[in-house]
């Protein structure tokens, strides 16, 4: 059995006042494991959405996203954990749902979090910083074949963004990853190719830079 | 062969899931020192207390029955059918950034929900049933299988109306005021205050179209034997939550394919 994500056909809408919103137009897509993937496109462009079905967070109108390997949930900045509870629930809520045993996971989280006695505090305590650096510990808790991040990796200070450097793309480099990111010499340094989503639809690119030039083309248009 | 495998499989999966979520609602409903658990217990003796009260206040008693042992077995109706619904009504927003998580679906958010309220439910019943029996306001049960039954399909019916109004009100607000008025007259209709011996017989029928009656009818009839002529049928009851549970999951279905993660 190859591992890999596949997306054949996908579209999806949204209710807006008065009808519908196509977001995503019949985007077939395929992410082989250790891949690494950047996409492309403007704000409201769907880039989220797309990343939302791929983690199977929602459910496509039409088409079908064939997941034949683990893949995390959407890392962004929140989402994915509850505010009432501390950042150990989580942590344990996290563990129990993907079936992992919490063992060793608790002093990692803390010591890459760095919340200190924030740890034992509700997560809507919390500043935006101290919710990025918890929600990137979590992900990485347990061992995904692929990773989807959305945008996560602008945040944070030199010394954040170096340790999540780290823990990507030197120690899990053989995973496969999604970059969502505007930053285009992140996307240039780690994606093999990207893609651009523009009303709609998505256009491949097996070069980086063909991607990019692409994308600042098309820029204005929406 | 394989398509059973993925059925336990996908069953593990849902009981780890609804596992975690249930210690995640224990939690945050009663807190870390465990007061909140208390109330579960102190409320429903109140209001049982309260009724008594007035009960007795009253010159002589209908029938067999007296007030204490009516509102007994009155109330653990009420607090199954009007605290479990509203356990599942505004139940999936504050749970809306878990949906990330593909394996939490909103039919496990509601059955969390509805499995905690059931057991608190019970708990009180079984304490409070203990009281009374303790200070000989009740004698123990008559039948007391027909007394659990009677429990389990009142559960049944909460929990099958729970799912119905929880998913409908997830995405209308109208659904929460609505309920909240039409359960405010149930109490007076939902058998738990009156017998169906005391409604003039030809009015009786219309009563029994109510499916909380027969429970308490049955329920009252299990415990106290036949000081009263206690009118129930099963089978309507069973029909009735069944049709009720179709609609009840069919609308969770409908709805959770428009429940957008936050």
């Amino acid at each position: 059995m190859i591992e890999m994500i596949e997306l054949k056909n996908v579209s999806k809408n949204y209710p807006i006042h008065g009808g519908e919103r196509v977001i995503l137009d019949q985007i077939n897509l395929t992410i082989h494991s250790s891949e690494k993937i950047g996409i492309l496109g403007r704000n409201g462009s769907g880039k989220s959405t797309l990343i939302r079905l791929i983690s199977g967070a929602e459910k496509p109108t039409t088409g079908i996203v064939d997941r034949r390997m683990k893949v995390s949930w959407p890392l962004a900045l929140s989402g994915g954990f509850q505010g009432s509870l501390t950042g150990l629930d989580n942590l344990r809520f996290i563990c129990r749902i993907y079936n992992t045993p919490i063992k060793d996971k608790i002093s990692y989280v803390q010591d890459f979090s760095e919340l200190g006695r924030y740890f034992w505090e509700p997560v809507k305590t919390y500043s935006s910083g101290m919710r990025a650096r918890l929600a990137f510990a979590l992900s990485m808790v347990i061992e995904f074949d692929c990773f989807l991040i959305d945008e996560v990796v602008a945040v944070g200070d030199d010394r954040f963004r170096a340790r999540c450097e780290e823990e990507l793309f030197i120690k899990r480099k053989d995973r496969a990853m999604i970059i969502v990111s505007h930053q285009a010499n992140y996307i240039k340094k780690h994606c093999d190719r990207v893609c651009v989503l523009l009303r709609g639809q998505m256009h491949h690119f097996d070069s980086v830079d063909a991607g990019f030039e692409f994308y600042k083309q098309h820029s204005a248009e929406q | 062969m394989a398509s059973l495998n993925s059925f336990l499989e996908s069953l593990m999966i849902q009981k780890r899931v609804i596992g975690a979520l249930i210690l995640r609602e224990v939690l945050t409903r009663y807190g870390r020192h465990n007061i909140g658990f208390l109330w579960m217990i102190i409320e429903p003796m109140m209001f049982t207390g309260g009724v008594t009260l007035i009960y007795s206040l009253r010159p002589m008693s209908h029938g067999g029955l007296t007030g204490a042992q009516m509102v007994l077995t009155g109330y653990s109706a009420i607090l199954l059918w009007r605290n479990i619904p509203n356990r599942c009504l505004g139940a999936l927003e504050p749970n809306l950034s878990l949906f990330f998580h593909r394996m939490v679906k909103p039919l496990d958010v509601f059955l969390s929900r509805i499995i905690l309220e059931s057991i608190g439910a019970g708990i009180s019943m079984i304490v409070l049933s203990l009281i009374y029996l303790s200070l000989g306001v009740v004698n123990f049960p008559v039948d007391i299988l027909k007394v659990i039954e009677a429990w389990f399909l009142l559960a049944w019916y909460a929990t099958a109306l729970s799912l119905f109004v929880g998913a409908i009100a997830s995405q209308t607000e109208i659904m929460d005021r609505v309920f909240h008025i039409i359960q405010y007259l149930m109490v007076g209709f939902s058998g738990s205050l009156f017998l169906v011996a005391w409604v003039p017989p030809p009015l009786q029928h219309i009563v029994l179209f109510v499916p909380t009656v027969h429970c308490n009818e049955m329920m009252r009839s299990g415990f106290f034997g036949s000081v009263e002529k206690f009118y129930y049928d099963v089978g309507y009851v069973v029909a009735f939550n069944m049709v009720l549970t179709l609609l009840g999951l069919a609308q969770v279905r409908y709805i959770s394919k428009k429940v957008r993660p936050e």
